[in-house]
């Protein structure tokens, strides 16, 4: 069977990649030093785990999906995924990528997904957006390894529950844990805390709701779902900002570790959201082997 | 009801450099050639098949033609891609006049009679 190596939950900050790389020193946000340095760390924790396959988790921005036909969730099939989007390459300076996909483990998935009662849709031409591009950018650069990429609904009410979510990360954890095979998986999934777009609070001087930033990275870090279920609902998301609900993707993650505690946690609080970066390790600490050779 | 057609028009336009040009250029000329051909289109731009029921109510064009976003937001049209458009016909402006995020943070203060406030619902 296949060995879950690792699960990373982030947010996907769509300009970091411009502003530590491609903006000039002198030019740079102060935070900018503390951010790459933040990121590089965060990636070790991928790159510990020795993944050979990533499963990864976002959610498209309207940059693919639209109203005419907006799934819920979906799975891409497909041997190969271009990335990114025109208007993404606009407003954040990302760079078009092309990954490797995994149609096997993507099929199996499906799969087990349809079997667990789990309706997903499926995209045999699915091109990815930042949500699933900015954490290659932090955590795997170089896209040296196959993906199966899976999207939720977070954007387009009416949508799925908190609890729905937590769910689906227990499936996805179940099909992972019984995929025939000697590959070491890595889950590596984005999402946000609070976050306001297109309304008053957006691009204050911290996120929307910084009281919800703190309680969110300490119920991830403990992998208390009870707290979340009992607290984190749609109304209670957009009191703490109109994109909050990508929180729900953060839940997912932790579905798939399980209610455990996280072995890294970060954050990084930034001009108008807060960062935060958990990594658990299903299989046991590959940092703590490391450690004793 | 036709909120779901100011989307469609807000997905169509960002998505494409040309059309957001004319956009920033002659937004009533625009607007009223998007809607009749590209948004009359089934979906996301078929080329032959055609949908005859969407429309713009007068509202809504008028709220497209003067790049509204004020208006856009009360009558539901999804945040992300007014956003987005916004950004993209006058953030570089706006930058190069008075600095990073001076136009996002003007988008903000002019919803500002909105906070505390429930928003408008953008459920389809």
């Amino acid at each position: 069977m296949a060995t879950l190596s690792a699960v990373l939950a982030t947010t996907h900050h769509p300009f970091f990649l411009k502003a530590t790389e491609l903006t000039p020193p002198e030019e740079q946000m102060p935070q900018a030093p503390e951010w790459k340095r933040k990121v590089e760390a965060y990636r070790e924790t991928l790159t510990a785990a020795e993944p050979d396959i990533l499963v990864m988790v976002g959610a498209d921005h309207f940059h693919q999906f639209f109203h005419d036909n907006y799934p819920t969730f979906l799975i891409g099939k497909q041997p190969t995924y271009d990335a990114t989007y025109y208007n993404e390459e606009r407003e954040f300076s990302i760079p078009r990528y092309v990954l490797d996909g995994h149609e096997e483990l993507s099929g199996f998935m499906l799969q087990g997904l349809l079997d667990r009662g789990f309706d997903f849709s499926v995209s045999h031409e699915l091109k990815l957006d930042h949500s699933i591009i900015c954490p290659i950018i932090t955590t795997r650069p170089d896209g040296d390894l196959p993906v199966v990429p899976i999207y939720t609904n977070i954007f387009a009410p009416p949508l799925p529950s908190p609890k729905r979510f937590w769910d689906l990360g227990r499936a996805i954890r179940e099909i992972i844990d019984e995929y025939p095979s000697d590959k070491r998986i890595a889950a590596v999934g984005s999402g946000h805390l609070s976050l306001e777009l297109g309304g008053p609070r957006q691009f204050g001087e911290t996120g929307p709701d910084p009281v919800f930033d703190r309680q969110a990275i300490e119920w991830l870090s403990n992998g208390d779902i009870d707290s979340i279920l009992a607290n984190v609902t749609h109304e209670s998301m957009s009191g703490s900002g109109n994109a909050t609900h990508g929180f729900m993707d953060l839940i997912l993650m932790m579905g798939i570790a399980g209610p455990e505690k996280a072995a890294y946690v970060d954050d990084l609080d930034l001009f108008h959201t807060m960062e935060a970066y958990f990594t658990w390790y299903p299989s046991g600490d590959p940092r703590e082997r490391t450690a004793s050779r | 009801m036709s909120v779901y057609y100011v989307n469609k028009f807000l997905f169509q336009v960002d998505r494409d450099p040309e059309l957001l040009a004319a956009y920033k250029a002659s937004p009533a000329e625009l607007v009223d050639a998007w809607d009749a051909d590209l948004g009359r289109r089934l979906g996301n731009g078929d080329p032959v098949e055609r949908t005859t029921w969407l429309r713009l109510e007068p509202e809504e064009r008028t709220a497209l033609v003067e790049h509204d976003y004020v208006a856009l937001f009360e009558m539901g049209a999804h945040f992300f891609l007014c956003l987005t458009i916004f950004i993209a016909l006058y953030d570089e402006d706006y930058s190069a006049e008075q600095g990073p995020l001076s136009f996002q943070r003007e988008y903000a203060a002019k919803l500002s009679h909105w906070l505390g406030k429930d928003y408008p619902t953008v459920a389809l």
